[in-house]
């Protein structure tokens, strides 16, 4: 029964991107960062708690049929930065690495800042400067508002 | 050294060297910030965006324009514009760009000045933007201290007091004169001390500063004393206001034992910070700094606009 359960988890995927290593409550977040939303044509398998040797406890994503690029998926590492992408082709992993903390992050998260410019009905997108990659520091390029916990909360 | 077109957003974004180079373009234009006689920005219109109120900074810069010749177009509250509206921001500067050749602007909300300088394909001057920056008020008092005082900045014991939580334009200063080291008295309630992140940064930046909620500690040493106002709206209890607000009340009594040249910096308008009695003191230099904005602000159009002294 047990080795069922544990076929089941890890189903392998034909096509698509599987994204390992993602903190344990972290799968929806990276979802939202993803853009993956009720309305996707992709199937999307969410796997959250996951047992695993290093972490204790993950969550894994995968997408099928859809490859994502490394700048795409690079904002996750704000919120796990040890998740790892799997690019997977034929049932075969052909490309793996590590998510990188990109230097800017746009349109992703709200500022802090209840009264900075990119909160308020301008057609402007919020956009931050990552000051610190551990721990994670991002300071907003309009009205420099220093993010630096709990910013899976400001995921817009 | 590059001005032309240059978007005048925060001081952080300057050298010192390209601080000192407005300073001293400053210092060549002031003869004329008293009686004009310059036709640098003839033909040309700076618009003035303040969509909220203003007195000094807007009519400095007005007086700016026109002293170097040039003619202001603009508004001065929010209300009479098609903000009330509903027109954002940036379709006010879309608009605007095409009909001046420099937008100063004032704005509630911070970020705005440098929001509209990526929209804007003219030269936008930061006037304050919230709680956030003050460019050119920055230039003018590190202006006034170079004027004013009889040491360089850099070797200069600078108190500043007041609110230091909320008030843009200490802040704007306190990361200008970490350019020049000097040293810096921050004096405030424990409520209103200076953002934790801007100590960090001066302190990275290796400026020798002490905080103090007492004023009678850096009086003896300051060369300058840069009062704020306390707003009282900041206290939950009107008594506890009360209580601070006496204790920053500069009078001619408090100056006994003040250094000869100390000189009194306040960026305008005092409440009860500073009695009238001091202005009449060889150390009151707040009207005069305010005529500063002048030069300055004539500099900087000058020099955005690419026009040579």
């Amino acid at each position: 029964m047990a080795s069922k359960e544990r076929e089941l988890r890890v189903k392998p995927i034909n096509n698509g991107t599987v994204i390992d290593h993602i903190e344990a409550g972290q799968a929806l977040n990276v979802l939202k960062i993803l853009g993956i939303g009720g309305h996707t044509r992709h199937v999307v398998s969410v796997l959250m708690n996951v047992p695993s040797g290093a972490m204790v406890a993950k969550d894994v994503v995968k997408v099928e049929d859809r490859e994502l690029e490394p700048e795409e998926v690079d904002t996750i590492a704000l919120i796990a930065p040890r998740a790892t992408i799997n690019i997977i082709r034929n049932y075969e992993v052909v490309e793996k690495f590590r998510v990188a903390m990109p230097r800017n992050v746009i349109g992703i998260i709200r500022c802090g800042n209840p009264n900075c410019i990119s909160n308020s009905n301008e057609p402007v997108s919020s956009r931050f400067v990552v000051e610190s990659m551990d721990p994670v520091l991002l300071r907003c390029s309009y009205c420099e508002f220093v993010l630096d916990k709990n910013i899976a909360d400001h995921l817009l | 050294m590059i001005f032309e077109r240059r978007h005048i957003i925060s001081t952080k974004d300057f050298s010192r060297e390209e601080i000192d180079f407005i300073l001293d373009r400053a210092g060549r234009l002031e003869p004329y910030a008293r009686m004009g006689g310059l036709d640098l920005l003839k033909g040309h219109v700076v618009a003035t965006l303040f969509f909220e109120p203003s007195t000094r900074t807007r009519l400095s810069f007005d007086t700016a324009v026109k002293r170097l010749g040039g003619a202001t177009i603009g508004f001065d509250s929010a209300e009479s514009t098609s903000t009330v509206k509903g027109e954002t921001l940036s379709d006010t500067i879309k608009v605007i760009e095409s009909y001046a050749d420099a937008i100063v602007i004032r704005h509630p909300r911070e970020g705005a000045a440098r929001m509209a300088s990526e929209i804007s394909s003219v030269p936008v001057i930061n006037a304050g933007d919230g709680a956030g920056h003050h460019p050119t008020q920055t230039l003018l008092d590190l202006y006034t201290m170079r004027k004013e005082c009889r040491k360089p900045i850099e070797d200069l014991n600078v108190a500043i007091v007041g609110d230091l939580k909320y008030g843009r334009t200490v802040h704007s200063l306190a990361y200008a004169l970490s350019l020049y080291k000097a040293r810096l008295s921050l004096v405030s309630p424990e409520q209103l001390r200076m953002p934790e992140s801007i100590i960090n940064y001066l302190r990275k930046q290796g400026v020798e500063l002490v905080e103090t909620p007492r004023i009678d500690d850096v009086l003896a040493d300051a060369d300058v004393l840069y009062m704020t106002r306390i707003q009282k709206e900041r206290f939950p209890d009107p008594s506890e206001y009360l209580k601070v607000a006496d204790s920053y009340r500069i009078t001619p009594d408090t100056l006994k034992g003040v250094k000869d040249d100390m000189i009194i910096m306040h960026p305008l308008p005092r409440v009860n910070e500073i009695d009238p009695a001091v202005d009449s003191t060889r150390h009151a230099r707040y009207f005069r700094q305010a005529f500063y904005g002048v030069p300055i602000r004539m500099a900087v159009l000058s020099l955005v606009l690419g026009k040579e002294a």
